[in-house]
């Protein structure tokens, strides 16, 4: 690169890795940045290379992401995700706690659907102890499950567009997902911290005043689904940011580990509702969405088509779902109810018994995986038939998904990771654990 | 077992013979202990099998038995899109030689899984390009996960930042 025209060491600096700190002195980081492999050029009069760190704390990182950034103009040459800022170490946590203990510990793994982590956690423990929730539990827990999967896909489908300039859509989103929370609060008795499952069953039974609360909400739900919808689907600057950034092919995607929203954006049928039917999905009719485009305008319309699935799941559950009793009878597993603890000797021991030592299930290593609103959500527990499990693996689908961020990014202008990032939708609290 | 996995299995013993060490079948769920050295070879077989692919690597984790024998254990899960079946592989290492190999070279994917397990059980995957911690910091000393490392900590671990 010539300069002629200006003096000084500025312009003449090759790279700006000269300014770098000796190898021997960075971090390992850094040093991974660096070595990933620039096979792209750019034949720009005003080449120079040039370290970016974005976040931890940055508006649009969803959380505590980090990204280090190698850029050549405005144009991303390599990245590098850096994770770690929330990890707090649920996995040890759960390995030093019985088994009900733990639910409330899920809530916090993906705080915008705490309800998914609950059924998929106690799913696992039910698994391993070889009991299952009778039908009308079953149902409550599909019917939350499908409302936390709307309220996710909200906040990802207008956090997305907020990222990319239209504000309007995310408080639109938000005042829907708040309907949500009110619903929760009254069924669960929490906005947020739902812990609602039990072992074997759910902590209280729906109310038909609950119920009410959901058919409200369902019956104005898709009009205001449709009208935000209006409000991008015409809108050019959204589309032009949006088409063409982020392109995963169907391979690549499986390649990397892509689940759930993601995957399907790529054009791969792959939805464990479908595939391994879990809690009632049998019973129930509803589409799988795939969008064939693979970019991230696709992985967007999948989010918003989902949510109209939704909608057709919690208006069947509504219909079929059946009286009967929220807790399997299995005194030994299940906690007894309270007003039975003080009046029962036997109850009195078995929630002693519960309560102190856990359900001890048989030895054994058991994995079973949900369909979250962010994809494949699995827990994998080793159990030494203790009250506690010996390990306790939780497959979080937001640390799979960020995995190929490098490959989505590669290439694409600084302004894109932002609408990469929002429609990847990853939630920091699973991806860190 | 399903019919389906059955088969696979019944193909795995053909092709690889001792290399199966075990498999143990727990509520539905098929665990197949793998020879450490076959590991990358079964894992491409399995990817590209003839009638039922896996063509996704869900997970990589390390568990420490900590009373066992051979201390540690890499598990891998793969799923099969076609077929809709899933399968756990399983490989058991000692304490002294804790190095499983990377099959990164098969799914790009499993990168970070391996990071994740070397970051909290300390278990090594030659051939993986960019072994890093993936949560703790890059000078931390310790495995969190083992069982031999205290619930709250090791004091001092985690120097405090430097005023100024």
């Amino acid at each position: 690169m010539s300069s002629q025209a200006h003096d000084g060491d500025f312009f003449n600096a090759p790279v700006m890795t000269a300014s770098l700190p000796p190898k021997e002195k960075r971090t390992k980081l850094l040093q991974a940045l660096l070595d990933m492999d620039p096979d792209i050029s750019f034949d720009d009069p005003l080449e120079n290379d040039m370290i970016l760190n974005m976040g931890p704390s940055h508006p649009a990182t969803h959380g505590v992401l980090r990204i280090l950034l190698r850029l050549d103009g405005e144009t991303i040459v390599s990245a590098m995700p850096e994770l770690g800022y929330l990890h707090r170490g649920y996995e040890k946590i759960a390995e030093n706690e019985t088994y009900h203990e733990f639910i409330t510990h899920t809530d916090r793994l993906d705080y915008l659907q705490p309800v998914h982590n609950n059924v998929g956690y106690i799913l696992a423990v039910e698994k391993l102890l070889g009991i299952e929730a009778p039908p009308r539990a079953q149902y409550i827990r599909t019917l939350l499950a499908e409302l936390a999967r709307i309220s996710s896909h909200l906040v990802g489908f207008g956090v997305m567009a907020m990222d990319v300039g239209a504000m309007t859509l995310l408080l639109w989103c938000f005042r829907e997902r708040e309907k949500i929370h009110d619903i929760y609060d009254l069924v669960i008795g929490a906005r947020f911290t739902t812990s609602y499952t039990r072992i074997g069953g759910v902590a209280q039974d729906i109310t038909d005043e609950g119920l009410a609360a959901i058919r409200a909400f369902i019956d104005q739900f898709p009009e205001r689904l449709n009208e935000g919808e209006r409000l991008l689907n015409r809108n050019r600057i959204f589309f032009d940011r949006c088409r063409g950034t982020g392109i995963m092919t169907a391979e690549q995607a499986l390649a990397w580990g892509f689940t759930g929203p993601n995957l399907r954006g790529s054009g791969v049928a792959h939805d464990l509702r479908r595939d391994q039917p879990y809690l009632v999905y049998n019973d129930l009719d509803f589409d799988v969405i795939t969008e064939n485009e693979c970019d991230s305008l696709s992985r967007y319309y999948v989010r918003l088509r989902e949510m109209k699935e939704s909608v057709k799941i919690v208006l069947q559950c509504m219909d079929k779902i059946p009286a009967g009793p929220v807790h399997a009878h299995e005194p030994k597993k299940v906690l007894p109810r309270k007003e039975r603890i003080y009046t029962r000797m036997e109850e009195l021991i078995h929630d002693f018994m519960i309560v102190n030592f856990g359900v001890n299930p048989p030895s054994g290593e058991v994995y079973h995986a949900i369909e979250s609103s962010k994809g494949q959500l699995g827990f994998y527990i080793v159990s030494r038939g203790e009250g506690h499990p010996w390990r306790l693996k939780i497959r979080s689908p937001s640390f799979c998904n960020l995995q190929a961020l490098p490959v989505l990014l590669k290439g694409h202008l600084l302004s894109d990771i932002l609408a990469v990032l929002g429609s990847i939708d990853p939630v920091m609290g699973e991806a860190d654990k | 077992m399903n019919e389906t996995l059955e088969q696979v299995i019944a193909s795995l013993r053909e092709r690889f013979g001792e290399a199966v060490e075990d498999v143990v079948e727990f509520r539905g769920d098929v665990v197949v202990t793998v020879a450490r050295d076959s590991i990358v070879t079964v894992v491409e077989y399995l990817r590209d099998h003839p009638f039922c692919p896996f063509p996704l690597c869900e997970d990589v984790f390390g568990i420490d038995q900590f009373t066992r024998k051979k201390r540690f254990e890499v598990n891998y899960h793969f799923f099969s899109v076609l077929k809709k079946v899933r399968i756990h592989l399983k490989v058991r290492v000692d304490e002294d030689d804790a190095s499983v190999p990377s099959i990164t070279g098969v799914f790009p994917g499993a990168g970070w899984y391996e990071r994740e397990a070397y970051d909290m059980i300390g278990v090594h995957f030659p051939g993986h390009k960019d072994l890093r911690r993936m949560y703790m910091t890059e000078d931390f000393e310790y495995h969190p996960l083992r069982k031999d490392f205290p619930l709250m900590g090791v004091p001092g671990s985690i120097p405090l930042p430097k005023r100024g």
